[in-house]
């Protein structure tokens, strides 16, 4: 019995360092991430790395153009989808009754949800650039992006008005409130700061697709020098921060622009978590009292 | 009065419209894998094309057989889903069950931030740190073997470490949530009954959580057999019997690596590959759907 104990204490100290270790891994790998990236990239970022273009004529080396397209796209993606996916979680949570049209919805939202962004890719090539005839562009490559981000903001959308109180829409409608009128006016803002956390989840997905945008966007990294050519720029091929910093650490063989790309994106992805964060915790302390 | 309903009819309909376009995506998604993907398996021959190992598409005599590329990407897949879910996995139990609050957050936080650095930039680390190491391993194991093609670290090796790393956070989250929501008077029943808290965490609220768990596990599978952009910068260029340090091509990797250059029927086998992606997707979302479904009745 005493040697029956010893044994399980054995064990049980043994599984307790392996849980420690296993959790302390990821912490030590996150900060090695930052650690290592940063201390390659912090000295390529400086002002003219971000202003400017990489030109072997003028010497200069730098992401502007790269900036301008992940704007342009980010821009035309969220402005398409946006709408569409909360369009579509105010369908499912607020109209839609129980049924087979409901749960199809649900399992294509979801099996949306599940495709590769390669697998996106190669449907935009197929279908935005090819066929529709759109070429390797910046609208193709968005137009791609919608179909993958759609999920993610009708998910957080449908969270977000699941938990305004049914209290909420009984008194809008019994003060005679038509139920347009009432989503417009109580559940949209109520539901607001989960809206606004999946779209912000929705950009940092596009800052960090590349997959999907090599394949329908291209690679192009010049800067549209005038408005016109601004305007024209969603037609033309461009390449993001991620496809940019892609090709830098592969073809190009340019190490100090992919870590200095690097550098740019880790300090995108901390700012979102970060506002996400308040924002959840915003929200949460909005929905107590 | 009218026109009040004909806005309330308007809403409705545009968003059910809004509703429906997940769904025409997925369908013209399918319709498009299956149509550009189909034509290269009839012009080589499904065998030639699937159970085939020689792949020479740009050769005089060309030869499109992807059976290294799938099993290269079933054994990555394999492989990191074996070594991430156990750490994943045991990480999530930290979480639920002995992190205090703060040490709990400050962990949770990270594995949040892991999820969303994108995964050029693991690529990238696996490319300065990985494959330098790898490529000394190499160095020492095969030193003087003549027979071994050398790949400078770029192998399947790098591409199983790297997938490991990139499938933890999901893992990790979603087995988190499932052992938070095990019933706590199952913990002090058992711990009641004398059994230790690593007795009670292994024997009872892993099991009680084991569909939840599940559920991460095939998340993952999913998320390894996508990966793209990572392995293609970590696993060199070669088409290889998938050995740990040969250089290997996965399906995703193929398609990405030769799109841009390919043209005519070497193009339409990239389609077909990513017809195979495809399909072993939705195998993988269909045992999701199980998983899931199976949660919802153990509860």
């Amino acid at each position: 019995m005493n040697n029956n104990n010893r044994s399980r204490k054995i064990k049980d100290y043994f599984m307790y360092a392996l849980i420690y270790i296993c959790a302390g891994f990821s912490v030590i790998l996150l900060v090695g991430i930052i650690l290592y990236v940063f201390a390659k990239g912090i000295k390529t970022v400086d002002w003219s790395f971000l202003t400017s273009v990489t030109s072997v004529l003028k010497g200069t080396k730098g992401i502007a153009g790269n900036i301008v397209n992940t704007l342009i796209i980010i821009l035309i993606t969220m402005v398409i989808a946006t709408p569409i996916g909360i369009g579509s979680a105010i369908y499912l949570n607020e109209y839609a009754k129980p049924g087979k049209l409901v749960s199809i919805i649900e399992y294509a939202t979801e099996t949306l949800a599940g495709i590769p962004s390669i697998i996106f890719g190669l449907f935009g090539m197929m279908f935005f650039v090819e066929k529709l005839k759109l070429g390797y562009s910046l609208l193709a490559g968005s137009f791609t992006l919608i179909l993958m981000i759609l999920p993610l903001i009708t998910r957080n959308t449908q969270e977000a008005l699941k938990t305004v109180p049914a209290s909420y829409r009984s008194g809008a409608i019994g003060l005679g409130s038509g139920k347009w009128h009432m989503i417009r006016t109580i559940l949209i803002p109520s539901a607001m700061p989960g809206i606004i956390t999946g779209v912000i989840l929705a950009i940092g997905r596009i800052v960090g697709e590349s997959a999907a945008l090599l394949l329908t966007a291209g690679s192009a990294k010049l800067l549209p020098q005038t408005f016109e050519q601004l305007l024209k720029k969603p037609t033309q091929s461009g390449g993001t921060l991620t496809i940019q910093m892609y090709l830098s650490a592969t073809s190009e063989g340019d190490f100090d622009t992919a870590f200095g790309i690097a550098v740019v994106l880790l300090v995108i992805v901390l700012l979102i978590n970060i506002g996400t964060k308040a924002l959840t915790r915003h929200f949460d302390v909005s929905r107590k009292d | 009065m009218k026109k009040k309903a004909i806005i309330e009819k308007t809403a409705r309909i545009i968003f059910l419209v809004c509703a429906v376009i997940a769904i025409f995506a997925v369908c013209s998604i399918t319709v498009y894998m299956f149509i550009k993907g189909a034509p290269a398996l009839k012009k080589v021959g499904v065998s030639d094309l699937l159970f085939s190992n020689k792949w020479q598409p740009t050769a005089k005599d060309p030869s499109y057989g992807i059976l290294y590329i799938i099993l290269s990407s079933i054994v990555a897949t394999a492989v990191s889903v074996l070594i991430g879910v156990p750490i994943g996995l045991l990480t999530a139990v930290f979480l639920s069950e002995m992190a205090g609050k703060k040490v709990g957050n400050i962990v949770g936080s990270t594995v949040e931030l892991l999820a969303a650095i994108p995964s050029v930039i693991y690529g990238l680390i696996g490319m300065m740190v990985l494959n330098p190491f790898m490529y000394k391993l190499e160095k020492s194991i095969f030193a003087g073997d003549s027979s071994h093609q050398f790949t400078g670290g770029s192998n399947l090796m790098s591409a199983i470490i790297v997938l490991a790393i990139m499938i933890l956070p999901t893992v990790i989250s979603i087995s988190t949530s499932s052992l938070k929501a095990v019933n706590g008077s199952l913990r002090s029943a058992s711990l009641a009954l004398g059994a230790t808290k690593i007795q009670t965490i292994f024997k009872v609220v892993i099991p009680s959580a084991k569909s939840g768990i599940l559920t991460g596990v095939v998340l993952g599978i999913g998320r390894a057999l996508g990966e793209a952009m990572a392995i293609n910068m970590v696993a060199g260029g070669a088409v290889n019997l998938p050995l740990p340090f040969n250089s290997v091509r996965t399906l995703t990797t193929q398609i990405v690596s030769e799109m841009g250059y390919s043209s005519g029927l070497h193009r339409q086998v990239l389609f077909t590959v990513g017809l195979v992606l495809y399909i072993f997707i939705m195998i993988v979302n269909y045992l999701l759907l199980k998983a899931r479904r199976k949660g919802c009745m153990d509860e």
